[in-house]
């Protein structure tokens, strides 16, 4: 199936439905099997049994920039190509994006305490992820305040396209900047310096976050399709009641 | 039993709350099909249906 095909609302919503019930068996295996394989993990040398921690902090901070950067991919097809579903595409991945980015702070802030005896630090790191939130929080407001869809959409795909700024910063915060913050321990030149025994746990983990925000990405898309259908049908009722309109 | 030795209330916070906010985001989902289908199904009943059905293009 083509992405041309796709662009059509009915058979994406046949697709997602057929998609559906597999992604979400999928996604529950690898997050019990991941789930399993973190208990099972060793204790960290320095850490302790604190390392734990990190099996859900590092994918929801993973994908709490992935989110934003599938946005920034529908908001150039939103503002290039205008794909019909690329805005729907990205006005539903936003709650999933900042939902993930509470995750990253509120797990790192617990993970933080015990290890560097505080909850929050205004480091690079920490303040970039905050920043990324309240971005989120913003792009879902001006969804919600603008009511023409499309002024919308395109409003909203100028302000991700701006905010894909912040995915850099956040990556190579710890670089750049001394922060309290461990510098990059997985994604990095050189490969991971994480031992097997927490690389795989971490790993699986990361690819059950990820397809759980694919499933739940999938079934909020064909939501918004159909929020969408109602609205066009509610003005086609609208305009049928009112007298000496064709 | 897992041993999660002297910080187990943080490493317990964490989880629990990475599982209320996924079964929150589960929910949502479910809940936002459910009110989207039955306000189509009340549009269908009350005659508003698509024009891609009486053969014209169709609406998003």
């Amino acid at each position: 199936m083509t992405l041309l095909n796709l662009a059509n609302p009915t058979r994406f919503l046949t697709l997602a439905q057929r998609l559906l019930p597999w992604l979400a068996a999928l996604t529950a295996i690898l997050l019990v099997t991941g789930l399993t394989l973190a208990a099972m993990a060793p204790d960290d040398y320095q850490q302790g049994a604190t390392v734990k921690i990190m099996f859900v902090h590092v994918p929801s901070a993973w994908l709490s920039m992935f989110v934003w950067g599938v946005m920034s991919l529908s908001a150039f097809g939103t503002l290039v190509w205008r794909h019909p579903l690329a805005d729907v595409a990205a006005k539903a991945a936003a709650p999933f994006g900042a939902a993930f980015t509470f995750l990253a702070l509120v797990t790192g802030s617990l993970w933080g305490r015990p290890m560097w005896g505080t909850y929050w630090e205004w480091d690079a790191r920490l303040t970039s992820m905050l920043i990324l939130f309240l971005m989120y929080l913003g792009l879902i407001a001006l969804w919600r305040a603008v009511e023409d869809p499309s002024r919308a959409a395109r409003a909203c795909a100028i302000f991700t396209l701006v905010g894909a700024i912040n995915l850099p910063i956040i990556k190579f915060s710890v670089d750049w900047w001394n922060t309290l913050h461990q510098p990059a321990s997985v994604i990095r030149s050189g490969g991971p310096t994480l031992d097997k025994s927490f690389l795989i746990p971490l790993l699986v983990m990361a690819i059950g976050f990820s397809l759980m925000f694919v499933t739940l990405h999938l079934a909020a898309m064909r939501n918004e399709i159909l929020r969408r259908r109602i609205r066009s049908l509610q003005l086609l009722q609208a305009s049928q009641q009112q007298p000496g309109v064709a | 039993m897992i041993s999660l030795g002297p910080y187990a209330g943080f490493i317990v916070s964490s989880y629990a709350v990475v599982a209320v906010v996924v079964a929150l985001l589960i929910f949502w989902v479910m809940l936002d099909y459910r009110r989207q289908k039955a306000r189509l199904r009340d549009l269908e009943r009350a005659g508003v249906t698509r024009r891609s059905r009486s053969g014209g293009s169709e609406a998003p």
